[in-house]
């Protein structure tokens, strides 16, 4: 009974697609052509984007340097940065990078190693119950919010840290840089993660049969023939680093000066942006057009860093067959 | 050829294997101890953010807006905006982004220039997944919020087009009413109040309006004193927006915020795409293209089904970005104080990372506090939506070859 109606509706739907009307070959064609149009339009303004954030940040750039305020050699040399306070307004951008600097080596110094090694781990020692474990748990390290990660700058490192010294300032570029650390952490253990999974076992099986030990194998084959995708991990999470605004926008002040001191506080570049975003300030004035030329450093510094790590990891990627 | 006079003795290969098996040992526990070290790092951040915040995460916390008295203060306007801005930035940058990695993916080049071309688009993409976020915003402030000044310089407070907007002189009655005239032209000068003039109330209703001379005897009757003025009442100007208010430029609303996130999160959308849709084993597509079907048959009926899944994680994953973004929004909309849910697509707006972001600045212990249980309801959206992708991953995700 059952199967005789299964039956009858097979015929059903094989009677319905004959009797459907067939299209003819032109309008599928067009049909096609159409469909594909649209494809490239949506392309294109993906690629517009690149095209509107340099002329965007160009153009207002332009008009910073125009004005009678500011040289180029001043904002290219310049130590003191002090836009919205003071007589004398000054423009030298390396007050800005040498916060952010600092604030990328702390983040570094900890997310570099630590993330490199933990790669190697996950990657040459870990059981599969450990790696099933700390991969998700890297996963949810790295998809915590920015502005969480700046909170808890704020309200826990820093008290640590003026536990452990009484000299740190409430603002300092250390806790900022050890957040960011952590926060840099997932990008860098993945992306070396998978430089050091791309290496093949015959390598290591190789190593092993000469005798040796899992540490040999890991630090003497495998990382130098990964080293071109652990380079641009690294170059990536540098760039992550320096991009980043929360957690120093929160935790590492708002002065900017040039100083090696990471118990005070400094201003970044992302910093000083948030800052004239979320201030009074006229829109008209030179010290927002001056939001700009800090937007088109970052910008270059960035865009450096991630076009050379991809660059990098293309170019001298070892090819196994 | 005397080789064996070089070789070591066997007591020091000996040796060297010892301290090389050493090495590996501590090597190991080096390892062991790194990755435990992000682990407590997990630990501690989660730790503390739950002890400070679970204290102030009250039902008022959801409901109110964030007032002055942190008692009293809540996320609902933050809460809100995020649904508005991510659910606007959803749909933009979807179609968008899929359309591009279909035509990256399927529609794979055959010429020179164009390989030359793919490559360059896709070095590009790759970029500009790296560029900071912060950048964006400046981008969406100049792209939208201000539509590069083409209308004009102070267009950003006062647009240069609008519509949905109804304009009222507002007065305030003898019997302290607001009373609303409306207004055709928003350029005129002020009305001056006539007596039977159509007038509405606060609550939009119609009325009828009484003027009278200044030295005229104020009605007796409540109701009438409700509705009357006096013929030299100052009117102030005021505008009522409807849902379907729009205005060019855009200004600091939720669409321009929605738009600005699109920027953000296209790349990640179009990466994770590229990626599903490479994962379809390509003998789906040999076989429909066998049936005789064309390129976008072939992707309409067999690759798209088949990479949804994929698709939809990485889609998943880019919105938890955009819900937890909050330098690109801080740039668009400034710190306004904001007290209700946005109302219309040019509304101003909050949300949640700035609202955490606001109560951070502060120095009073009870707003970090309030900062912590804002923090805890957006990881529990966070992790909401995190589990959707790893739910879909594992029920969907049958493999295809």
């Amino acid at each position: 009974m059952s199967s005789n109606s299964t039956l009858s509706d097979l015929a059903e739907r094989a009677r319905a697609l004959i009797a459907r009307p067939i299209r003819s070959r032109q309008t599928l064609m067009l049909r096609e052509r159409f469909i594909f149009l649209n494809l490239v339009i949506c392309t294109v303004f993906s690629v517009l984007v690149t095209g509107a954030i340099l002329s965007v940040l160009v153009s207002e750039t332009w008009r910073f340097f125009a004005s009678d305020e500011v040289s180029l050699a001043d904002f290219a040399l310049g130590t003191k940065w002090n836009p919205l306070i003071g007589k004398e307004k000054h423009f030298g951008i390396w007050a800005l990078i040498s916060g952010t600097l600092l604030v990328t080596v702390f983040a570094m110094m900890i997310a570099l190693p630590l993330g490199l090694i933990t790669a190697i781990y996950l990657s040459e020692f870990a059981p599969r119950r450990v790696r099933n474990f700390l991969k998700p748990l890297l996963e949810v390290l790295a998809g915590i919010p920015t502005v969480v990660y700046g909170f808890f700058a704020l309200t826990s490192i820093t008290p640590v840290l003026q536990w452990l010294h009484d000299g740190f300032n409430i603002y300092n570029a250390m806790s900022a840089g050890i957040a960011v650390g952590i926060l840099c952490l997932p990008t860098v253990c993945s992306l070396s993660e998978d430089a050091l999974r791309a290496v093949p076992q015959s390598l290591r099986d190789a190593s092993f049969a000469l005798g040796g030990t899992e540490f040999d194998s890991s630090i003497k084959v495998v990382l130098p023939a990964a080293l071109s995708g652990i380079v641009s991990a690294f170059l990536l999470a540098i760039a992550r680093a320096v991009g980043e605004t929360m957690i120093v926008a929160v935790a590492a002040g708002s002065r900017a000066r040039v100083t090696f001191d990471p118990r005070e506080d400094v201003q970044t570049m992302t910093a000083f942006m948030v800052q004239m975003a979320t201030g009074d300030v006229s829109n008209f004035g030179i010290e927002y057009y001056s939001m700009y030329a800090v937007a088109f450093t970052l910008f270059v510094l960035t865009f450096c860093l991630t076009t050379f790590g991809t660059l990098v990891r293309r170019r001298f990627r070892e090819k196994y067959e | 050829m005397e080789v064996s006079s070089t070789s070591p003795s066997p007591n020091f290969r000996h040796r060297e294997g010892r301290s090389r098996r050493r090495a590996n040992q501590i090597f190991y526990l080096v390892c062991v101890v790194t990755a435990g070290v992000s682990v407590l790092a997990l630990v501690a951040l989660l730790c503390s953010i739950i002890i400070q915040g679970v204290p102030y995460l009250t039902p008022k916390l959801l409901t109110n807006g964030p007032e002055p008295d942190a008692a009293e203060a809540g996320v609902w306007p933050a809460l809100a905006g995020t649904g508005w801005v991510c659910a606007l930035c959803a749909l933009f940058a979807f179609p968008t982004g899929i359309a591009t990695a279909i035509l990256l993916e399927e529609y794979k080049p055959r010429s020179r220039i164009g390989n030359w071309l793919y490559g360059l688009i896709t070095l590009n993409i790759s970029n500009l997944a790296g560029v900071p976020s912060v950048v964006y915003g400046i981008i969406g402030l100049t792209a939208f919020v201000s539509m590069f000044e083409i209308f004009g310089s102070s267009s950003v407070d006062a647009p240069a087009f609008e519509f949905g907007a109804n304009y009222f002189d507002q007065f305030y009655s003898e019997g302290d009413q607001v009373i609303l005239v409306p207004v055709d032209d928003p350029s005129k000068p002020s009305t001056r109040p006539v007596d039977g003039m159509a007038a509405f109330d606060f609550d939009m209703r119609p009325i009828q309006m009484h003027v009278i001379g200044t030295n005229d005897p104020l009605p007796e009757d409540e109701q009438m004193l409700a509705y009357t003025l006096l013929d030299d009442a100052e009117a102030g100007r005021i505008n009522r927006r409807n849902w379907y208010y729009f205005r060019l430029p855009l200004g600091r609303g939720v669409l321009a915020g929605g738009l600005t996130l699109m920027l953000v999160i296209l790349p990640v959308v179009i990466i994770s795409s590229q990626e599903a849709l490479r994962a379809v084993p390509s003998t789906l597509r040999d076989g429909a293209r066998g049936l005789g079907a064309t390129p976008w048959q072939v992707i309409w009926n067999v690759t798209l089904p088949a990479s949804i899944p994929g698709m939809m994680t990485g889609i998943i994953l880019a919105m938890s970005r955009a819900i937890g973004e909050a330098a690109p929004i801080l740039i668009i909309a400034g710190i306004v104080y904001i007290n209700r849910a946005p109302q219309h697509l040019m509304d101003d707006f909050s949300v949640m990372p700035m609202q955490i972001f606001n109560w951070t600045a502060r120095p009073q212990e009870e707003f970090h506090g309030l900062a912590a249980a804002a923090i805890v309801v957006l990881m529990a959206i966070l992790m909401v939506f995190n589990g959707l992708a790893i739910w879909i991953r594992l029920k969907f995700q049958k493999p295809l070859s």
